[in-house]
């Protein structure tokens, strides 16, 4: 244990009179308010925070920052996070914490799951970074009037500067207060601590996520520019062992020295290719370090001068071989000119190989970057304004060391070795330089392949202390500069991020998704309806009676329909009222039949296609007025069709005179179906004339029903006498009310969707999205007679001319009954020719599949709908149907199975 | 998220558009009279253009109209929108 709580005064951000209790591996511990958790476990002597999550190496504090690829924890209180970096972990009083090898894990429950507040934000100016440039800006910005947001994810403004630091002249940490104080004051500037930008997206949307307290906050920012001023970070050189305790960035140390009082080590080689290494060894000397060495690759220059003054050992043009101890560091293995070898003494290895700009958010909207043969780094490349992959947009700016202000390096990238396997380039996937030259050797080229290959950089850390050293080992492998290509990209989140932040609060289902009801919804609960999910809608599944099954229920429903009446609530159905002069031109174009030859009065069926011809929609329509039509959808499809006839009208053909809107809220619609259909409407008392001359089918009617107004629609989709039942949608339940009570006598039963699938299926009437699945034709279906034949043109009409689409053995809709009439079809199973069994060698030639199967009571057998390739050809013949429990054989038959002359339709 | 100035309502997040595809591709007057290749070409057909261009969006959250916006698909930057039936801007970048 060789870290250590240095004496006051060190230590600026801590504050010695508030000690904080805390909790690691189940050992209680002390820190102070203003510690991270690592510079707390630092400073309590602990080496090894978590092993490594592949080969299970000890790993100890590598960085003081989100860079960190070491110290995982998981922490149970006071919040529940699934892991995080100890060095981004803020301590806390009754932080509990414990390790984890660089993988998270989520509880057995979501209960402490944070729940964020979603704000949304407008601004002028967004600063993410608050170091100096960050604060620099943000004064700028306010001083101009503008409304300013600076963020940062540490839990203070002034990002990395210390005491050594200075900025025009003064202490840097004196004009961080003053400057951090001016924006705290000044109107309309939030500043947030604790708070990171997860990602910069288009036209100056950022996202923050701010860990405050008790509530999380997720801001939707939307700023008129963007400063990038997110610094740079340190980056490692990889050498033997360099994963072991006590190897750790010299920056880092520094920070932890001046901001946080603690000493990470009592006697440190220095491993530097800049000046800001020199300076971390003076600094960290003067606070009470031993310096066993700076190891400095270059040849030497003012910086090591300087060191050299300070009386420390510099070995210029030597590097760092080797790390060893267990598990901290003991000893360091340096090189020199002509193979000079030398052994340190040390317990701490501190590396500066050069600098790297934070510029992951650059990035990621488009900004490009250039190598700096200077500092030995890729930089923001500014100078491409206006180039696609350049200065990214004009709302975006980079600043400060993220801009490429850094320390000039000399590249030193790895030192050489016969054995490169404990070289280790990314600490969080345990990667080494031997794995990279290994994804070389395999002719991996890019940055990106290698990536994938190594898995560098897909941890939480993202490759921020691996990236650029991967980059350089590739480009050398080939014989290329160091500025061949870059480093592999990176994605938002820039830190991780828990789900439930991103979701929000919990405001319930009803804004979740919004779930759609029925005027008559209440009636069918209190009934005892069992509902199914159609679209948003709840529709009544099917109504059982006390301690019925799902399958009794069904068939005395269907049965009811058959021989008596049923009712059904179909107000679900879409329905939009055209209105204006040109309407009936309009429909002609949206149908393949015909609309405006129908008279006022009376009702047709249409089939709407889209332009590849494919069958897009189908429902009935009604002529209201020369002038007005109100036409149906299906349930699920109301919102497309809108869609569609709204985009047809505005954009083709705005010359057309006609408004459209939806009115399927405004009417409920009570489908009453059934031989008895008519008395029961007749009971429930009307006006209407309902004899069948007066009321043909295809027709509707307007009048009083149970002393309501409705208009009555002669329309069936169970092949019996029905008809529907329309009235506003306030007297959706009354109505539902006086049919039931009027059909009790009737043997009326309310029935649900399964039935009123069984029924239609039994007749053949397909259901757009179940029979059919966007390839589709209408001659397909066997429908070719709703297309006209004539020269007018309506939408899809040009397509049905395709040749793929007019070509013979297209699938077919038929319709199929096992030999077996016992035997029920799985909905999807696959459909093959009998020469063809399924026990043959794969492939086996598919014919189709079964798109709709159900028992039908009132046939007494099984029926299924399947599209069939050539199945009009095969009618009488035999198909397989293939089923989890075996071949089926089935016979293809005409899809309409009940009443195929129509008999019953008008009861 | 782009920013989408619909010409009727303003600025609004991009959320609440639909997205249209290209822009000014018109239904032909008489579809019959195409060949089968020409057909699918209208049908199928769109340019994948890098940099500027014009393509439809629909305000399906608010005013619920067509229009069209030139954008450059490259940098995700955003020209001008203009209503159905007006012209659009000739080339390069629209301001």
């Amino acid at each position: 244990m060789t870290g250590r709580r240095l004496d006051a005064p060190a230590g600026h951000g801590v504050d010695r009179s508030r000690p904080i209790g805390f909790t690691f591996e189940g050992i209680t511990y002390e820190g102070l308010a203003g510690d991270t958790l690592a510079s707390a476990l630092i400073a309590n002597g602990v080496d090894v925070v978590a092993s490594s999550p592949l080969l299970g190496r000890p790993r100890g504090v590598f960085s003081a920052g989100v860079e960190e690829p070491n110290a995982f924890v998981e922490i149970a209180a006071p919040a529940f996070r699934s892991i995080a970096p100890a060095t981004a972990v803020p301590l806390v009083d009754g932080l509990i914490a414990s390790a984890r090898p660089g993988v998270g894990r989520l509880p057995a429950d979501d209960t402490g799951a944070p729940a964020a507040q979603h704000r949304h934000v407008h601004v002028e100016t967004l600063v993410v970074g608050a170091g100096i440039a960050g604060l620099r800006a943000a004064l700028e910005a306010a001083q101009a009037g503008d409304r300013v947001m600076l963020v940062d994810e540490r839990s203070w403004v002034g990002g990395t500067a210390t005491t050594d630091d200075g900025v025009d002249g003064e202490p840097a940490l004196s004009w961080i207060a003053t400057t951090g104080a001016a924006l705290a004051s000044a109107s309309g500037v939030t500043v947030l601590t604790d708070a990171t930008a997860l990602g910069v997206y288009d036209d100056g949307y950022v996202v923050v996520y701010e860990r405050s307290t008790p509530v999380e906050r997720l801001h939707h920012v939307r700023a008129s520019r963007v400063l990038l001023a997110t610094g740079a970070h340190e980056r490692p050189i990889a050498y033997a062992r360099n994963d072991l305790p006590g190897v750790m960035l010299a920056s880092a140390a520094w920070l932890y020295a001046d901001r946080f009082g603690v000493l990470t080590g009592e006697r440190a080689v220095v491993f530097s290719t800049n000046h800001a290494g020199h300076e971390a060894a003076m600094s960290l000397a003067r606070a009470g370090m031993q310096i066993a060495a700076v190891i400095d690759p270059a040849e030497g220059g003012r910086a090591a001068d300087a060191t050299r003054d300070a009386g420390i050992d510099v070995r210029t043009g030597w590097s760092v071989l080797a790390a060893d101890g267990d598990p901290r560091v003991r000893s360091v293995t340096i090189a020199g000119p002509g193979g000079a070898l030398d052994t340190l003494d040390a317990d701490l290895v501190l590396v500066s190989g050069g600098w790297n700009p934070t510029a992951q958010l650059w990035r990621a909207i488009g900004g490009g970057l250039r190598w700096d043969d200077e500092r030995s780094c890729f930089v923001p490349d500014v100078s491409l304004d206006g180039v696609p992959g350049g200065a990214g947009p004009p709302w975006l700016s980079i600043v400060g060391a993220a801009a490429g202000e850094v320390p000039t390096s000399v590249p030193c990238w790895y030192t050489p070795a016969d054995d490169l396997s404990e070289h280790f380039v990314d600490l969080q996937r345990d990667s080494t330089v031997a794995d990279v030259l290994d994804a070389v050797g395999h002719e991996l080229r890019s940055t990106e392949h290698v990536k994938r290959a190594t898995y560098i950089g897909t941890a939480i850390d993202q490759g921020r202390t691996s990236g650029a050293l991967t980059a350089a080992i590739v480009n050398q492998a080939w014989g290329e500069g160091p500025g061949a290509q870059g480093p592999s990209n990176s994605r938002p989140p820039y830190t991780p991020v828990p789900y439930s932040v991103l979701a929000g609060a919990d405001r319930g289902p009803v804004l979740l998704d919004p779930m759609r009801t029925t005027p008559m919804h209440n009636l069918h609960v209190e009934r005892g309806a069992v509902f199914e999910n159609v679209g948003q809608w709840k529709r009544p599944w099917y109504f059982p009676l006390p301690g019925e099954s799902m399958h009794a229920a069904v068939e005395r429903e269907c049965l009811a329909v058959r021989r008596t009446a049923g009712v059904m609530d179909a107000s679900t159905l879409g329905k939009i009222e055209l209105v204006g002069p040109d309407v009936a031109t309009f429909l002609d174009r949206l149908y393949t039949n015909r609309m405006s030859t129908l008279a006022v009065g009376s009702i047709r069926y249409g089939l709407m296609l889209g332009l590849d011809g494919m069958v897009f929609d189908d429902g009935v329509a009604m002529r209201l007025a020369e002038d007005r039509f109100l036409i149906t959808t299906t349930t699920g499809g109301a919102a497309k069709v809108m869609d569609h006839v709204e985009e047809w009208l505005q954009t083709e053909w705005p010359d057309l005179r006609v408004y459209a809107t939806s009115v399927t809220e405004q009417w409920a619609t009570i489908a009453l179906n059934g031989p008895m259909a008519r008395d029961v409407l007749a009971a429930t008392g009307t006006d209407i004339g309902l004899e069948p001359s007066a009321f043909p089918f295809m027709t509707w009617r307007e009048g009083e029903v149970a002393g309501m107004h409705a208009r009555v629609a002669r329309v069936s989709f169970s092949g019996e006498l029905a008809y529907e039942v329309n009235v506003s949608g306030y007297h959706g339940a009354a109505m539902w009310d006086a049919v039931l009570t009027a059909g009790d006598p009737h043997w009326l039963s309310p029935y649900g969707t399964e039935t009123m699938h069984v029924l239609r299926a039994e007749k053949g009437f397909v259901i757009v999205g179940q029979d059919t699945d966007g390839t589709v034709t209408p001659h397909d279906l066997g429908m070719s007679w709703i297309v006209r034949k004539d020269d007018s043109d309506f939408i899809g009409r040009r397509s049905l001319r395709r040749p793929d689409t007019a070509r013979p053995g297209r699938k077919h809709l038929v319709g199929l009954l096992s030999v077996d009439p016992s035997v029920w079809l799985p909905e999807g199973a696959q459909v093959v020719s009998p020469e063809h069994a399924i026990t043959t060698e794969p492939p086996v030639p598919m014919l189709g599949h079964i798109t709709s199967s159900y028992r039908s009571p009132v046939l007494g057998r099984s029926i299924a709908l399947a599209m069939v390739a050539g199945g009009r050809d095969r009618i009488g013949g035999l198909v397989v149907a293939a089923t989890p429990s075996g071949p089926v054989e089935c016979e293809v038959v005409s899809p309409m199975f009940y009443d195929p002359e129509g008999a019953r339709r008008d009861g | 998220m782009l920013l989408i100035p619909c010409p009727w309502c303003g600025r609004r997040d991009e959320i609440e558009f639909r997205y249209g595809g290209q822009a000014h591709i018109a239904y032909p007057a008489d579809p019959v009279a195409l060949s089968d290749e020409e057909w699918a070409d209208y049908l199928f057909m769109r340019d994948n253009t890098r940099g500027w261009w014009s393509e439809r969006w629909m305000h399906a959250a608010g005013c619920r109209r067509w229009f069209n916006l030139t954008r450059n698909t490259a940098t995700n930057e955003i020209g001008v929108a203009y209503r159905v039936g007006e012209a659009g801007p000739a080339t390069g970048p629209p301001r």
